[in-house]
């Protein structure tokens, strides 16, 4: 197994994922399982291959700078779990 | 009225043998009959049908009504749709009602075409078998044991059992193709950037593609031409003309040449599936066509290639899911990081987690070379091995999936042989290749799909391949017994 | 034994876009609370960015004030974190392949040295919303019009070595950025903002640990917090402890620095590209275009006015101290018939310069336009009014009054230089003060003075001092 108690909560902390005491080690084996699947792709020879981030070869197109938004933050604040003074509202931050 | 093409349908409605709000309330109603059984759609919209059905019907009077007006669509429920719910499938979205629409909401609510409702998938697109769906599995019209595919099983299943005419979905590793051999009905994967992405809830973006789910390769390039173009908001959209989809539907397959890779008739595929699309490339000989031998050396990188570049965007593209400005947000939190904790653990499903951790992991310091930029390295040498075999062949064909729709529950605990049968799609996924899956027979009772594959752009020709496939054969046309 | 202080700065310059960097929503400043946070900018599903052209014209212009590199293909990343303001939970930016690359500044020290501060790079990347304390009771509000507000973030090399040096190298990115139009500097709002990496070693010895300071809103205090910081650190390592890596904050009020709270694993930021976004290639046409709408910069400026108008060097350092300033006063030279850059750049360095601080102004919020400043400076060349009374005139025009000749028609205070009027006046002066002009002819010729003074006095000021002058003289012989 690949992954133990140590890297699942690292990750667990990186991504905001809850894992329980009594789950770790089932989460561990199941990411394992998956990042096993990566280990055939170390033996493959790739000094000469370029990394592919996207399929096609375009490039970014750029937008004009002219304001097209408008103020909607009513409609939008309406699906907002908690907010107020048309803040959105979460526990206080300690700065 | 459900067994019409849409050519035929459009044809009906154009000539007043039916309306819109008739067509569309007889939907409602098999909907109303099915759906509780078949659970293809999360959402029914049957006011907002019936009311955009009333306004396509005035479109139909006044004379200025396309082919696809007054016929109705079901949106797979990744697509934003502005006042109605938008889950992804998950329960981090469950009251998510969208404030706007998806690129290609749009673009189909400008024709005309009312909303039957969103269907069914794996939480945000992350399956093979819309198991993963917050709201329960989809169940497959053929055989109600069976997993329709996923990720966009509800929209294979409703066109399968005849509650949606056309239904759209999006294919990040084979999430249209794959249920659309499961449920025998036709299914492209357009190439990427030629359908905007705006207002698709992304997995991952630069996999992330939009395309039609429907009965016939005729009903897909008609409802493509509808979905696709060029859209300012997205900047992997494709800036370039935009095609007549159904242009080459009637063009002679002669001379057309079929590369057929060795590597996909290997170990693991089940031996009734390679009979029945082997039969069909036999077919397609019969209509003119050349059969080549082809090679995809690198095949099987692509699924861990996969599995590294997917989870790694999506544990990215799901961090906006913090319980802040929508979606789930867990009870009494005590702090932010209770905040964030409790609300992504307890919206989002397992599967879903797993990905974001393992996407995560991939990213991580230390990784990012050994997985991150090896995968997509690796990324580059499935799309080579693709632009290679094209030299010699105009479009693969093969499997879709190694094996017909498999058992509810079977694999749903064994993620990698899950990874591991999408094989076939995921390479063209690499590749941001158009590919279609088209009904070619049945295997074990159930539907198998033909994957026809082509180079960049050239969905006009694999339609076309797919619509005289469907001249000479019926297994479009044919339906499970219960829902004819 | 002695210390060595390494400093570099980081730099977030504000770019003055109408819109934000990867959407249409208003980049103004002072809005209601979220009236300018679109679902982009929210990070909501399904939204996408997509890139405004302004930034990147603004980009290349300083990267060729910097004589840097500009990065023909560059790419944005995203960095990844959780935090309130950040919506999206990932910041879109420039890691590997910024759009500036390595470049330099020259710094000129107080004492005349100069010292070029090499420029790592130049990256662009979105800016977050703001934390509002106190709306509710145990809640934090998130204001998010400022989340995607473009950002050029300017990272220096560790070329500084004190605290004079970094806040000289900051000061004259804050001017370059401005002449160059990129950034309004406006430190109060935060669109220049500069944090500083500061470390002491031994010299010969490799760097030390390395804190940084943020969000530090005034050049004085930078200053300040620097040598603070550099003072606790010598003091921590020469009493055994040694500096760990950190976020302090400056703490103007105790004049201290004060670790903020460290967040766990906070550093492992997982960048990787944008797969939302597409590489950003930029042509050497785009390069060429840009270079042809290169404002003069400070430097040459400061030189062209001390060789082409004879200015001193003072004078021309604070002439072109903003390009407000040096455009302002070539208007004022430009519009004078008689040139006399001297006078110009005397009411410029003194009267004009004093009123805008006395009310706070900058130059484009002047009440007195060029034109009426050169019409003043005008009716002083060709003595219809003394220096004395343009001060009157200024402060009338500076208070709305009108122009130049309108105040000076209004109020009667063209300068009198009648011969008749100005001889009556010095006759009336010298017969009410017949002792001063004894002693005046006993040898006191410092008298001189005082009866001018007189003079003018009884003018109301107006009296040509020149013409008064040679009459008395006359008179008194």
């Amino acid at each position: 197994m690949s992954l133990g108690k140590t890297e699942v909560e690292y990750i667990s902390r990186l991504t905001q994922i809850e894992v329980r005491e009594d789950a770790v080690d089932g989460v561990a084996e199941k990411l394992s399982n998956i990042i096993d699947l990566f280990a055939q792709m170390e033996a493959v020879d790739t000094q000469n291959v370029l990394p592919m981030a996207h399929p096609l070869d375009a490039v970014q197109r750029l937008r004009p700078d002219v304001v097209t938004e408008v103020d909607q933050h009513e409609k939008l604040q309406a699906i907002a779990p908690a907010a107020a003074e048309a803040h959105y509202l979460v526990p206080q931050v300690i700065e | 009225m459900h067994n019409l093409t849409i050519k035929q349908m459009s044809e009906k409605l154009h000539a007043g043998e039916f309306t819109s709000v008739q067509l569309t309330q007889h939907y409602l109603d098999r909907i109303a009959k099915y759906d509780a059984e078949l659970n293809a759609y999360i959402t029914v919209t049957p006011e907002l049908a019936i009311q955009m059905a009333e306004e396509a019907d005035k479109k139909l009077a006044d004379g200025s009504a396309e082919l696809l007006t007054g016929i109705p669509v079901a949106h797979k429920d990744i697509f934003c749709t502005d006042g109605v719910k938008t889950s992804c499938g998950s329960k981090m979205l469950d009251n998510f009602i969208a404030p706007y629409d998806a690129h290609i909401v749009t673009q189909l609510k400008k024709v005309g075409m009312p909303i039957l409702g969103k269907t069914n998938m794996d939480e945000f697109a992350m399956g093979s078998s819309s198991e993963s769906s917050y709201y329960g599995a989809t169940k497959n019209p053929w055989d109600h044991q069976a997993v329709p595919g996923g990720s966009s099983g509800g929209a294979a299943a409703v066109i399968a059992a005849g509650l949606a005419p056309l239904a759209t979905g999006t294919d990040t590793g084979g999430s249209i193709r794959q249920p659309a051999s499961f449920c025998g009905i036709t299914g492209i994967k357009p190439t990427y950037g030629a359908v905007s992405r705006f207002g698709i809830i992304a997995y991952a973006s630069s996999f992330d593609q939009a395309g039609p789910m429907t009965r016939s390769a005729e009903d897909s390039a008609w409802l493509l031409n509808a979905m696709a173009g060029f859209d300012e908001r997205d900047s992997t959209s494709l800036e370039r003309e935009k095609p007549d989809y159904t242009a080459e539907l009637e063009r002679s397959l002669d001379g057309l040449k079929i590369g057929v890779p060795a590597e996909y008739f290997g170990e693991g595929l089940d031996a009734d599936v390679a009979k029945v699309v082997k039969t069909a490339i036999a077919e397609m000989e019969k209509l003119g066509a050349e059969v080549v031998e082809v090679h995809l050396p690198n095949k099987d990188l692509a699924v861990p290639s996969y599995y590294v570049l997917a989870p790694a965007e999506a544990s990215s593209n799901l961090s906006r899911f913090d319980g802040v400005r929508f979606g789930y947000r867990c009870e009494q939190p005590k702090d932010l990081t209770d905040l964030y904790k409790r609300s992504r653990s307890e919206g989002f499903g397992e599967e879903v987690k797993r990905r974001i951790m393992v996407g995560a992991y991939a990213l991580s310091a230390g990784y990012y070379d050994a997985y991150y930029l090896k995968a997509q390295k690796l990324r580059r040498m499935v799309r080579d091995d693709f632009i290679n075999a094209f030299q010699s062949c105009d479009v693969i064909m093969g499997p879709v999936a190694p094996t017909p729709a498999f058992k509810i529950g079977e694999k749903s605990d064994d993620q990698v042989s899950m990874y591991l049968s999408d094989l076939y799609t995921i390479p063209v996924n690499l590749g941001g290749l158009p590919a279609l899956s088209v009904p070619a027979g049945f295997a074990q009772n159930l539907p198998v799909g033909l994957h026809i594959v082509g180079p960049y752009f050239s969905e006009a020709k694999l339609l076309n391949i797919g619509h005289q496939f469907q001249q000479v054969t019926d297994w479009h046309t044919k339906t499970p017994a219960q829902y004819q | 034994m002695s210390w060595e202080v390494v400093i570099g700065l980081e730099i977030h310059a504000q770019l003055t876009t109408k819109s934000k960097i990867f959407s249409g929503a208003s980049t103004a400043y002072g809005a209601a609370p979220n009236s300018q946070a679109c679902p982009i900018d929210i990070g909501m599903p399904g939204m996408l960015p997509v890139l405004n052209q302004a930034v990147i014209g603004k980009s290349i212009l300083l990267g060729l004030a910097l004589d840097a590199e500009i990065g023909k293909r560059s790419v944005f990343d995203r960095k990844n974190y959780f935090y309130p303001d950040l919506p999206k939970g990932y910041q879109t930016t420039q890691f590997e392949f910024p759009i500036v690359g390595q470049g330099k500044l020259e710094i000129e020290l107080e004492d005349g040295t100069k010292k070029v501060i090499g420029v790592t790079r130049a990256h662009l990347e979105e800016d977050a919303g703001k934390s509002v304390h106190g709306l509710e009771q145990g809640q934090t509000g998130v204001d998010l019009n400022r989340a995607g507000t473009p950002l050029l973030e300017i990272v220096s090399d560790p070329d500084m070595s004190s605290a004079k040096e970094a806040v000289a190298y900051a000061k004259k990115m804050h001017e370059l950025v401005q002449y160059l139009g990129i950034c309004d500097g406006n430190m109060q709002e935060g669109s220049f903002r500069v944090d500083s990496n500061v470390s002491v070693r031994r010299p010969g010895e490799p760097l030390g640990t390395r804190a940084e300071l943020k969000n530090i809103n005034s050049f004085r205090f930078i200053e300040k917090a620097i040598e603070i910081e550099i003072e606790r650190q010598i003091e921590l390592i020469e009493s055994g402890g040694t500096v760990v890596q950190e976020t302090r904050l400056y703490d103007a009020e105790n004049d201290t620095t004060r670790s903020m709270r460290t967040k766990e694993d906070a550093n492992d930021y997982r960048y990787f590209p944008c797969p939302d976004l597409l590489p950003v290639i930029i042509t050497d046409e785009d390069i060429e275009a840009v270079r042809t709408t290169m404002p003069e910069l400070p430097d040459a400026k400061r030189t062209r006015f001390v060789a082409e108008f004879g200015l001193s060097d003072y004078d021309a350092t604070v002439l072109t101290g903003s390009r407000a300033m040096a455009e302002f006063f070539e208007s004022v030279v430009g519009l004078t018939k008689e040139k006399d850059v001297k006078l110009c750049a005397n009411w410029m360095t003194s009267g004009f310069s004093a009123a805008l601080n006395r009310d706070g102004l900058s130059v484009t919020e002047s009440p007195v336009s060029a034109e009426m400043l050169a019409g003043m400076i005008e009716r002083i060349l060709d003595n219809s009014i003394s220096g004395k009374i343009a001060k009157q005139v200024f402060e009338a025009m500076w208070q709305g009054e009108g122009t130049a000749d309108q105040i000076i028609e209004s109020r009667g205070l063209k300068q009198i230089t009648d011969t008749g009027v100005i001889e009556a006046l010095v006759d009336e002066v010298l017969a009410n003060n017949l002792e001063q002009v004894e002693a005046y002819k006993a040898g006191q010729t410092k008298m001189l003075g005082y009866f001018v003074g007189q003079i003018m006095k009884a003018s109301g000021g107006q009296a040509n001092p020149g013409q008064v002058n040679k009459m008395l003289v006359a008179k008194l012989k």
